[in-house]
């Protein structure tokens, strides 16, 4: 049984969790991610850790509540246990050589660009850091990346908040400004991902995307998450979790992760509304 | 007293179509009547070539002759002897190529039920045993780890504990048992029978730990600097294939491995489990292995009305056993032989809405043996499905290779390794099973793990 051992809301729908998880913590990299099962019913669900504490044995992970299994997630509270944590599983994020970043995140996945933004900027790295939200409701980790970062810019689609517009907006002016970058990490939904490479692309930037997607095992034996880079099948779970996005078939890949939209959509409604999200079986 | 009937004691079944709209098992075992009167068909040859059939040397005339006796209790405790898993070997082993192949009954009959005896003993040690643990060896104080706790990893296991060692497993799922918990499903092997294997092993001390993915949460090197004096790899074969044709990423695509995954050891059939799968209505299960038929006959029990094997050569050359195609078509699943699958077409939001397939016909033998499909020009079609499963095998994982140093892989991409005592290029890593061969049988896999066990006892008695 995987401990939570502390439970911290970000916003209305985005939660921190730090979790017992020593097998976990002793390996952990940034940009690897964990397969966590909360009950005997539930979902095996990928989910990119957030930081980790070999020597508490503890890791972090950051998630947004949109479908069952993460609303179900949500009932626990500190002092509860999930029933299985497996991890790392993953290549971590590759930071050789490089000397100056930008990370771009977009909503929840600002969560996920973290730790890579944070172990990048550890390891000595220069990063620019670009999170972009809604609005300002919902903006997180501000703390967070000011602290870890070299430069933050916060931007907020109706301008509530930091500057007004999307992250590629900003990416766009930075680079226009003439700050030089190695590489740019973006992670986010899908489309803000594919609009970032192809920006990136126009300046010949080499940009490295995290991909979520479908996956049972998490170690190459389902085959679920199966993802078209460069005209060549990857497994997200082994061959990734972080690919070359210009190299993405994002049309695919966002077509791939709806397969099951309805269903959740349905099983969500369920938990809702008919069980406030304790399961009435057991 | 010897039954001169031909043929083998028939086996009590579920009628088809009940058992093809649940997962309860097909086969619901003999009697002690049916298994006494099977047992009498045994001749007690001197020379036992059903044992020499058998890759872990069940002692199969001694425990026919008990169960002739009546003594069914002993009759167990002959198996268990040899074999650790009696109750999943009696139901998954392809007998027909192994033991009953060779039995001398079955020149002018059928052989003798051998598998259906195995299970009736194995079955009846659970059902009425004492419930005793097997006499403990003594501790030699050494400790083994074994990675993966599927067929080959719970036989090395069960071997390496009767040895006085120190035995944990390491398996990267929730759950024990590998491809009898993620692969086979509860129709063929009621889930309840690897627990109470695994459980039985745990009784005698072996030591589980799962959610551990070896090669990422720890290395085999890691394992070393914590105290295990050898490593047995069992990690199966596991990376599904893919045809490489168009639309195989089109919404409804399943490999075997993961539709089977989501029905048999994430319960998706159960609706109190969260598990999302699509719910078909016509599927075609590409394929003509035991995994194909096993994927088909989940399709059929999910709701799919229409179900079909789509393989390329013919029922000749078929490579399922030949109950489990008996089975299927009972059950309802439709046959398209000669038939290859060329591109898969999809809705305009990208769920599959056919399978295009082209005629074939068999050419000379190939170097597999087995005459080689060719294609029928012009003779494409294409078979209206909402779903397509991928049976077509399986490819070596490399997570352990990639990350154990010095480890030689062989010429199919697995773990090199010995064929008759598991050792490989790294002094005390050990392999077997589907890791090092390719996707196999079960009992290969357990008889793989059995050799290790002996090798790595003769390895650390040497390394004192």
């Amino acid at each position: 049984m995987y401990e939570i051992i502390s439970k911290r809301r970000l916003n209305s729908t985005i939660t921190w969790l730090v979790i017992k998880a020593p097998l976990v913590a002793r390996k952990a990299r940034p940009g690897q991610f964990i397969i966590l099962r909360t009950d005997e019913y539930g979902e095996r669900i990928p989910l990119t850790m957030a930081g980790h504490d070999s020597e508490k044995g503890t890791i972090d992970i950051i998630y947004q509540a949109v479908g069952k299994t993460t609303l179900l997630l949500d009932q626990f509270e500190v002092g509860d246990a999930l029933l299985d944590v497996v991890g790392p599983l993953g290549r971590p994020t590759e930071m050789e050589g490089l000397k100056r970043v930008a990370v771009v995140g977009g909503g929840t996945g600002n969560a996920l660009a973290y730790p890579i933004a944070k172990g990048m900027y550890d390891t000595g790295i220069q990063v620019d850091m670009i999170a972009g939200f809604q609005t300002k409701d919902v903006v997180i980790l501000e703390e967070e990346f000011r602290a870890g970062t070299s430069n933050l810019y916060i931007t907020t689609d109706d301008g509530s908040y930091g500057e007004k517009g999307f992250t590629t907006d900003k990416l766009k002016a930075l680079i226009e400004s003439g700050e030089k970058y190695d590489e740019v990490v973006a992670v986010g939904p899908p489309v803000m991902m594919k609009f970032v490479c192809q920006l990136t692309a126009k300046y010949g930037i080499k940009t490295v995307v995290s991909l979520t997607a479908y996956m049972v095992d998490g170690t190459g034996m389902c085959g679920g998450c199966r993802v078209v880079i460069g005209g060549e099948n990857k497994f997200a779970c082994v061959d990734g979790p972080e690919f070359d996005g210009q190299l993405v078939n994002w049309d695919e890949l966002i077509q791939r992760n709806s397969f099951y939209k309805e269903q959740e959509q349905e099983d969500m409604v369920h938990v809702c509304r008919l069980t406030g999200g304790v399961r009435c079986h057991d | 007293m010897i039954n001169l009937v031909k043929e083998k004691n028939p086996m009590p079944e579920q009628d088809p179509m009940v058992r093809n709209k649940n997962f309860k098992e097909v086969s619901t075992g003999y009697t002690a009547d049916m298994a006494i009167n099977e047992a009498m068909r045994c001749l007690q040859c001197r020379k036992k070539p059903c044992t020499g059939g058998c890759p872990v040397r069940v002692r199969i005339p001694e425990f026919i002759a008990r169960i002739a006796a009546g003594e069914f209790e002993e009759a167990y405790q002959v198996i268990s002897t040899t074999s650790s898993l009696p109750a999943i070997c009696g139901r998954v082993c392809p007998q027909e190529n192994q033991c009953e192949g060779r039995c001398v009954q079955g020149l002018k009959g059928e052989p003798v039920a051998i598998g259906r005896l195995e299970r009736f003993a194995a079955d009846w040690h659970r059902e009425h045993g004492s419930g005793e643990a097997a006499a403990q060896a003594d501790s030699n104080g050494r400790k083994v780890a074994v990675v993966g706790s599927g067929p080959a990893g719970l036989a090395c296991a069960g071997d390496l504990i009767a040895k006085g060692y120190g035995v944990t497993v390491y398996e990267s799922l929730h759950k024990e048992g590998g491809v009898l918990a993620y692969g086979i499903p509860e129709f063929r092997l009621p889930k309840d029978i690897v627990s109470s294997e695994v459980s039985a092993l745990k009784d005698r001390g072996v030591c589980f730990i799962n959610n551990a993915v070896v090669g990422m949460s720890m290395t085999v090197d890691e394992l070393f600097e914590d105290g295990f004096e050898a490593v047995f790899v069992g990690t199966g074969a596991g990376l599904p294939q893919f045809m490489n044709i168009p639309g195989e990423n089109l919404l409804g695509v399943y490999s075997a491995n993961e539709y089977l995954t989501r029905i048999n050891l994430m319960k998706a059939y159960k609706p109190e489990y969260d598990t999302p799968i699509q719910i078909s209505r016509k599927v075609a299960v590409i394929g003509g292995g035991n995994v194909a038929m096993d994927a088909a006959r989940c399709a059929k029990r999910m709701g799919a009305e229409e179900v079909h094997i789509v393989y390329r050569r013919s029922m000749e050359e078929i490579p399922a056993r030949q109950e489990e195609i008996h089975h299927a078509i009972e059950e309802g699943i439709h046959f398209q032989l000669l038939t290859n699958p060329v591109a898969i077409r999809g809705t305009e939001k990208g769920y599959v809405c056919g399978l295009e397939c082209v005629e074939m016909e068999l050419g000379e033998p190939d170097a597999s043996g087995r005459r080689r499909p060719v294609e029928k020009k012009d003779s494409n079609f294409v078979l209206e499905v909402d779903a397509v499963i991928m049976a077509i095998g399986t490819r070596l994982n490399k997570l352990i290779l990639e990350t154990t140093e010095n480890l030689s892989a062989n010429s199919r991409g697995g773990i090199g390794a010995e064929e008759e005592t598991g050792a490989t290029s790294c002094p005390g890593v050990f392999a077997g099973g589907d890791a090092v061969t390719g996707a196999a049988t079960v009992i290969l896999a357990m008889g793989a793990g059995k050799n290790a066990a002996d090798s790595i006892d003769r390895y650390l008695e040497k390394r004192v």
